[in-house]
């Protein structure tokens, strides 16, 4: 004997929520795909690092001066906008608002630093091939830390608009996945970077 | 022997005839090599014949592997149980018959095992051949790749030893040669069939490769990685020859040409102006490194980069207008006078 | 008041395609009438066939470029093209095939067809699949400009440096084949993310992971491969675009690395042979059974098959380079792997074969693209084998031998593949069958034609013949095998055009087909043909893999449930499900169709347009535009439930 399954009659929420948005799969495939972006922009790093005539790589070891706190500010920045998504999740208007605020304040000077950063480096975009990589990485994350911006500065806007609330957060949680991997991408360009330099992988004839 | 033409023989129908008197000949290298001289089914040294093996391997197992699938596609569709095309819509009878796995298990299992046994046969002979047996008493040549002729400096303990030429390349019998790759410009791929298989000639890196032939002869070499307009046009040729006649011909090639005789001094004045800035013919003024070396141009057996049997018309023409033999490389078209042509032409004859 | 609904039980309903249920459904999910309409809609159906259109146009332009460069070979020393335009049309031939015909066709069918096999109403971001769709066009739009304009790609569809770089090659030839890459890789890249949404969360309930079709295996694995590889040859094109225009050192001597070039490009590039055959590969096991009157033997072998040679198609990359003086350690690593990858291949061959033996097939025009298309997957698999043993690749590289093989592989795998598919999901889009006259005369045209044209190419490379000359001398043994190859390439263009007719007589008097024609087991096979706009007037439950099967083969306790379901009818709703035993667990709202994908596509192309002139106040208009078309198309909306109502 056989039996037709029966249709299921649970009771379903209705659109986007939580992960069960279309925005939130959407996110998680695009921080996939942008990961592996960096990945091969790493990959063309340490090509270059590991090739035996290092020609065009600095002598001397990268400064943290500038790097260093501005790694500090970004990491603040995405606990901040962790804390905005917990505010929407509690129904609490001006967690979100203020976490989304300061997390995109605080974007906007690492953003400011990392241009100082850039201006105080003694070659450019096409000097050398070390220029080339420095510039083309940094730069390609600085173009990921803007859009993240925008996408933060968005968020705040709505927020404070009164948008969001317990039962519809997906996008704060949508924006702030982009944003927590716009930071882990910092991290591993910075250990590229600067910390490798000190680890050994030392560069210069 | 007989000498043996693909082309040679009669229309399309008769292809199935050809190739099968192709792989004939493949049992005689000589006729194998007259009939299709890049072919590389038959190996002309140590280095090519373990990989010739290897292919012929390789092939042969394809070749059965694909008649067996197709056997036993065709058996399974001459089974007799099929339908013709039914009408759109119709019922038709569905089963699951058992049985089926073991086709997957059988068949990945044998292919598993063929894979396994052709992956240590490759290894093995990438082991045997990508290194020389022998490196002590080696040849060792320079090889640079430029858009689109090859430039050969032989190297010798001795610097005074040493000398350049172009599109040519002269090894001794029995001997190992080494060959650093050097890339001009784009990348472009060191290949003489007979003798070895391809290795890249990559601007900016230094690659090797190695060449031994067996028997004496010409080999025909060619550029294996696409490099621009001309790359069907950079051919080179591997002349194998006797210890004794290789010694004889690197003397030769050491020598730089005398200064013109008096009634040749007008000539050589019109090519050191004409062609002078890019070419070199040492021992006079004309030392250019745009182009090949030419200092023993009618030496050599072709020009063009293997373009055309090396006679005089032929360097005329070439002359006259480079650009409608190989459209695209980088001798322009000099626009000499007839009398100035007939000077280069005359000087070039020289040039033993 | 349904705006303010957060929770709902779905209601029940009979499936009945005339009732008022129906078209209330068809009100909602119809396009619109009228130029705008069609624009903006946002139908899989409606794109997926406009990719399949597209893709043919590609298939057909390179194929003439092919023509044309066939008659140059099919004589020694011949000059009806010169170098530089022999270069561009062979270059133009390989880009337009592999990348604006061998995926876009399959993303063609995938749009199309994932929807209705898997139980639902449309992709996940049904906008996102139209501006991937666009962007697609105009990347292939802008290709073409280029070849207009005497300035098409002109160092092969791989393009290496320092060829490709801006001292050996000034023209604006290789930046228009960067851009149109780059843009290319935006809608690949989207389209997969797309993909992998739709099946991992809207197959219809009961669809578990282990009762998705193998169509759907093929389609998820390429996607999530792409998510990986795309990013590595949008990188690569766009360092040799900075390279070329700012003057940048990745790839030039001497502080540059002509190397980097290549293992950016195969990185990508070889998983990228896998994206572009193996969802033609699940469709000859999705469609083959049903010809064979069984369901597919080893399922979960082939589903895992599939996902091996993905996976290890990221780790023989460096079978491309063999002849680049690598280590010989390397060398014999991914010497080892190229060669075993043909073991998960050598899975699914032995399945086919095993449905084949063990089934009844019916003897009709797909069924023969099938069973061509296992001969030349058989071939193009030996001669992939070959080549993958290094001491061997290093004289095959580069001849004619791997020009024989990829074409085995492209046309073999990809083409008859597609083809067979296309004489079988003809009759679910358009409701009517294709000519099966005229189909056989096709499929033989074409097999005959492919074989004469390609077979031969093997044995040229073997005597030696390399590719990507623009011509030959006598002597070389070559001449006859290459009139031969060029006959055949006429033949097999012959058979293609046959394709074309048999097209439009079937669409004009084809025999109407009903919703089964071949009474097949999956749930495309349960709506009429062709589909209504909301595909399935109520959402199916399955309990196996084959629902319409179930009475017959009468295998387990558990039947599907397709004649009753949850109608969702309360505005563009799907059902979302969990990803991998598929409950249900979320009600999705579907945006309504938009134009705003068409602008933002357009604006995307405008900035790149801005690009290759360097008209940079163009590239910055763009993005302040496209940025706010952005914000428009991403504003939280109350009816997809986004924000507070």
């Amino acid at each position: 004997m056989s039996t037709v399954v029966a249709v299921s009659r649970r009771s379903l929420p209705v659109g986007s929520v939580g992960s069960h948005a279309i925005g939130w799969w959407g996110m998680i495939c695009a921080v996939l795909t942008e990961g592996a972006l960096f990945g091969y922009l790493l990959f063309s790093y340490f090509y270059f690092a590991v090739q035996p005539r290092q020609i065009a790589f600095p002598p001397e070891l990268p400064s943290l001066w500038l790097a260093a706190p501005n790694t500090v500010i970004l990491l603040v920045s995405s606990v901040a906008v962790w804390q905005a998504e917990r505010g929407a999740r509690r129904d609490s208007w001006l967690r979100q608002v203020v976490g989304l605020g300061s997390g995109f304040v605080l974007g906007v000077i690492f953003v400011g630093v990392q241009l100082l950063e850039w201006q105080s480096r003694p070659f450019g975009l096409s000097s050398n091939a070390y220029g080339s990589l420095f510039f083309t990485v940094t730069g390609f994350h600085m173009a990921h830390v803007v859009l993240g911006l925008l996408i933060l500065l968005a968020l705040t806007v709505w927020s404070a608009l009164g948008y969001f609330g317990p039962r519809h957060s997906a996008p704060i949680s949508i924006g702030a996945i982009y944003w927590h991997f716009v930071d882990a991408i910092w991290l591993a360009v910075f250990f590229s970077f600067y910390i490798t330099p000190y680890l050994g992988l030392r560069h210069g004839p | 022997m007989k000498r043996f033409f693909l082309g040679d023989l009669a229309g399309p129908r008769m292809t199935a005839a050809k190739v099968g008197a192709f792989l004939i000949a493949t049992l005689n290298d000589s006729a194998a090599h007259a009939a299709a001289p890049l072919n590389y089914l038959t190996g002309h040294g140590v280095r090519s014949r373990p990989i010739a093996t290897l292919t012929w391997a390789l092939m042969i197992i394809s070749v059965v592997v694909v008649v067996i699938i197709v056997a036993l596609l065709l058996a399974g569709l001459r089974r007799g149980h099929g339908f013709s095309a039914p009408a759109p819509g119709t019922q038709m009878p569905v089963a699951r018959p058992p049985g089926g796995a073991s086709w997957i298990y059988v068949g990945v299992g044998i292919s598993t095992l063929v894979l396994f046994v052709m992956t240590v046969w490759t290894v093995v002979t990438l082991a045997h051949v990508a290194n020389p047996p022998r490196t002590d008493d080696a040849l060792r040549i320079e090889v640079t790749g430029h858009q689109w002729w090859w430039e050969v400096r032989y190297l010798s303990p001795d610097v005074s030893r040493e000398f350049i030429t172009s599109n040519e390349i002269h090894i001794p019998l029995k001997r190992t040669v080494e060959v650093d790759l050097r890339g001009a410009d784009v990348i472009h791929s060191f290949w003489v069939p007979a003798l070895s298989g391809k290795t890249d000639v990559i601007p900016g890196q230094a690659n090797r490769t190695w060449i031994e032939a067996d028997k004496p002869g010409v080999y025909r070499g060619q550029c294996g990685e696409y490099c621009g307009e001309q790359h069907a046009h950079m051919g080179f040729e591997v002349i194998a020859s006797t210890p004794e006649e290789f010694e004889k011909w690197w003397n030769s090639q050491l020598e730089a040409q005398p200064n013109a005789s008096s009634e040749l001094a007008e000539a050589q004045n019109t090519f050191i102006a004409k062609c002078g800035i890019c070419h070199t013919v040492r021992g006079t003024r004309a030392g250019g490194h745009l182009g090949p070396d030419l200092t023993h141009l009618i030496s050599r057996r072709a020009i063009g980069a293997a373009l055309l049997p090396n006679t005089r018309g032929h360097r005329s023409a070439w002359i006259a207008d480079p650009q409608h033999l190989k459209p695209g490389n980088y001798m322009p078209r000099l626009e000499l006078s007839g009398p100035e042509l007939n000077a280069v032409s005359t000087y070039l004859d020289t040039l033993n | 008041m349904t705006t303010t609904e957060l929770d709902r039980v779905p209601e029940l309903a009979p499936r009945d395609y005339a009732s008022p249920l129906a078209s209330k459904l068809e009100r909602l999910w119809a396009t619109k009438p009228g130029l705008i309409g069609w624009l903006a809609s946002v139908d899989h159906k409606e794109i997926g066939l406009r990719y399949i259109v597209t893709a043919f146009v590609f298939l057909l332009v390179g194929g003439v470029e092919a023509l044309i460069f066939r008659i140059q070979l099919a004589w020694p020393n011949q000059h009806l093209l010169t170098p530089s335009q022999y270069d561009q049309l062979f270059s133009m031939h390989g880009a337009t095939m592999i990348l604006w015909y061998a995926f876009p066709v399959l993303t063609g069918f995938s749009v199309y067809l994932q929807p209705l096999v898997l139980g639902t109403r449309d992709m996940a971001m049904p906008r996102l699949n139209a501006f991937t769709y666009w962007v697609y066009l105009f990347s292939g739009l802008y290709l073409y400009v280029g070849l207009a304009l005497g300035s098409a790609p002109n160092a092969g569809w791989f393009n290496y440096v320092p060829y490709a770089s801006r001292p050996y090659n000034p023209g604006l030839n290789i930046d228009f084949y960067a851009l149109a890459n780059i843009l290319l890789g935006v809608s690949t890249t989207l389209g997969s993310l797309n993909f992998v949404v739709t099946i991992l969360h809207q197959r219809a309930p009961g669809m578990s992971i282990n009762r998705m079709p193998i169509l759907s295996w093929g389609t998820l694995t390429i996607s999530v491969g792409n998510l990986f590889a795309m990013p590595s040859v949008t990188l690569a094109f766009f360092l040799l675009w900075l390279d070329r225009q700012f003057g940048t050192h990745f790839y030039s001597p001497p502080s540059g690395q002509p190397l980097l070039w290549q293992h950016l490009f195969w990185m990508w590039g070889h998983p990228w042979v896998y994206v572009i055959v193996l969802p033609a590969l699940s469709m000859v096991s999705e469609a083959l059974p049903v010809l064979c009157r069984r369901p597919l033997v080893g399922y979960t072998a082939v589903a895992l098959a599939t996902v091996l040679t993905m996976v290890l198609g990221f780790g023989v990359w460096l079978h491309h380079m063999f002849a680049t003086g690598l280590p010989n350690i390397a060398l014999a690593f991914f010497s080892a792997v190229s060669l075993f990858i043909v073991i998960p291949s050598a899975v699914s061959n032995f399945a086919w074969l095993a449905t084949i033996w063990t089934g009844r097939p019916i003897f009709n025009t797909a069924f023969l693209f099938f069973v061509g298309f296992i001969i030349v997957f058989v071939i193009g698999g030996v001669s992939g084998f070959m080549t993958g043993s290094v001491p061997a690749d290093w004289q095959l590289t580069d001849t004619y031998f791997v020009v024989a093989h990829l074409h085995y592989v492209l046309i073999g795998w990809n083409l008859f593949a597609v083809m067979g598919a296309s004489y079988f999901w003809f009759p679910k889009m358009f409701g009517r069958m294709l000519d099966e006259r005229l189909g056989r005369w096709n499929f033989w045209l074409m097999f005959i034609g492919f074989n004469v044209g390609f077979f031969p190419m093997h044995i040229t490379g073997l005597l030696g013949m390399p590719r990507r000359i623009y011509t030959y001398p006598d002597g070389m043994g070559w001449d006859t095998l290459n009139l031969i190859i060029t006959i055949g390439s006429y033949i097999m263009a012959a058979g293609m055009l046959l394709f074309v007719v048999n097209v439009f007589y079937g669409l004009k008097r084809g025999v109407i087909a009903g919703p089964n024609p071949w009474d097949a087991a999956t749930l495309e096979w349960s709506t009429p043909s062709p589909p209504p706009p909301y595909n399935f007037v109520v959402i199916p439950t399955l309990a196996s893999r084959t629902p319409l099967w179930e009475e017959r083969l009468n295998e387990g306790p558990y039947r599907s449930q397709l004649s009753e379901g949850t109608p969702l009818d309360h505005g563009k709703e799907v059902l979302g499900t969990s990803s991998l035993d598929a409950q249900p667990n979320v009600i999705l709202r579907m945006p309504e169709d938009s134009i705003v994908p068409l602008l933002l596509a357009l604006v995307l192309t405008l900035l790149f347009a801005g690009l290759i002139v360097k008209a940079w106040w163009l590239v910055i208009a763009c993005l302040a535009v496209g940025l706010a078309l952005q914000l428009a198309w991403l504003w939280p909306r109350v009816e997809l439930r986004e924000r507070r109502p």
